[in-house]
């Protein structure tokens, strides 16, 4: 008996889909839903700043999700929406920033760092050969060695 | 040789310096592009009287601090009683916009606590607030006599900041404007 309770139990649990924060908007079809489920989903909520538009129950992040419906409703492209929110809320907003002078490092950064500790490797490598290389033949072709041991 | 001790410490020194400069900063602290701006026009009821209409450009000619203020918001008392004060010495002018709020609750709250505010808008569903870049309340922004949004802060406004960051610009604001 409790092991069918369990079975059903888990049985509800799988087909359950998680709690979503995003209101039931009257989409006008699949493509302008989708486009505000990607909108929504790279546009950061600034009062709870680790969780995007789609995933906050915060009071502004409901405004601004209606806002967000209400401007593809009115036709505006997916980059004038984004412009709109920065032009308001600043370059935070977004999850991936831009690529301009001052992200530059950010997005730049990890590579440079990669390609310097890949460089660091090889120089350090070839050292160790070149170390090794003259060392080498007086130990193979020393009979002093062989008659050492 | 001494090089090739030194710059790993070099390079961990400037890792942690870097990572330690980070540390103090409030994350919370999110500049508004808004700074230098003009402020963004808007014409609401006031809240007093739902028949007139205020906008942002019927404020010009005089600085003044516009303070987003809701009954809902706990903070907005705290720094309510500081405010009062500076209104009462006459060293700011305080326009309010009372933000995702019941008219009746509003002028309720008004009540209990005090009205410091010269005129009050009514942003009953927060759109103003959002041309604003609003996030929550209480949020303060320094606006000049033309009109250029000068400072944002959020948060409750304390003596301190209204002495160290408010007051400067509005003296400032002040002498410049009176120059020929």
């Amino acid at each position: 008996m409790s092991l069918r309770i369990a079975l059903i139990a888990i049985v509800l649990l799988l087909i359950a889909s998680p709690a979503r924060a995003i209101d039931p908007l009257p989409f006008a079809d699949a493509e302008q839903e989708a486009r505000f489920r990607m909108l929504v989903a790279e546009l950061r909520c600034l009062q709870c700043q680790n969780q995007n538009l789609a995933d906050s129950d915060a009071d502004i992040a409901k405004d601004l999700r209606r806002e967000i419906f209400d401007q593809l409703e009115a036709g505006r492209t997916d980059d004038e929406i984004v412009a709109f929110l920065v032009d308001r809320y600043g370059e935070f907003v977004r999850y991936r920033p831009p690529l301009n002078a001052s992200t530059l490092l950010l997005w730049l950064g990890p590579g440079l760092i990669l390609l310097l500790g890949v460089g660091g490797v090889l120089i350090h490598l070839r050292r160790r050969q070149q170390a090794a290389a003259p060392t080498a033949p007086v130990s193979a072709t020393g009979p002093v060695d062989e008659n050492d041991w | 040789m001494i090089l090739r001790l030194l710059l790993p410490l070099l390079m961990f020194i400037a890792l942690t310096a870097l990572l330690f400069s980070g540390l103090g900063k409030d994350p919370k602290i999110v500049p508004s592009p808004l700074i230098g701006k003009p402020a963004p026009d808007f014409s609401l009821e006031t809240l007093h009287q739902p028949d007139r209409q205020l906008s942002a450009d019927s404020l010009k000619g005089e600085p003044y601090l516009l303070n987003v203020f809701a009954s809902w918001c706990a903070a907005c008392r705290i720094e309510h009683p500081v405010l009062e004060e500076y209104v009462r010495r006459g060293q700011i002018k305080l326009v309010g916009l009372n933000y995702k709020d019941q008219r009746a609750d509003a002028i309720a709250w008004l009540r209990r606590f005090g009205d410091p505010y010269a005129e009050i808008a009514w942003d009953i569903d927060g759109r103003v607030g959002i041309d604003y870049g609003v996030y929550g309340a209480p949020e303060t922004f320094v606006v000049d006599a033309a009109g250029i949004i000068r400072y944002k802060h959020v948060g409750p406004v304390t003596p301190e900041i209204m002495e160290k960051q408010i007051l400067p610009l509005l003296q400032a604001g002040n002498s410049s404007g009176g120059q020929p």
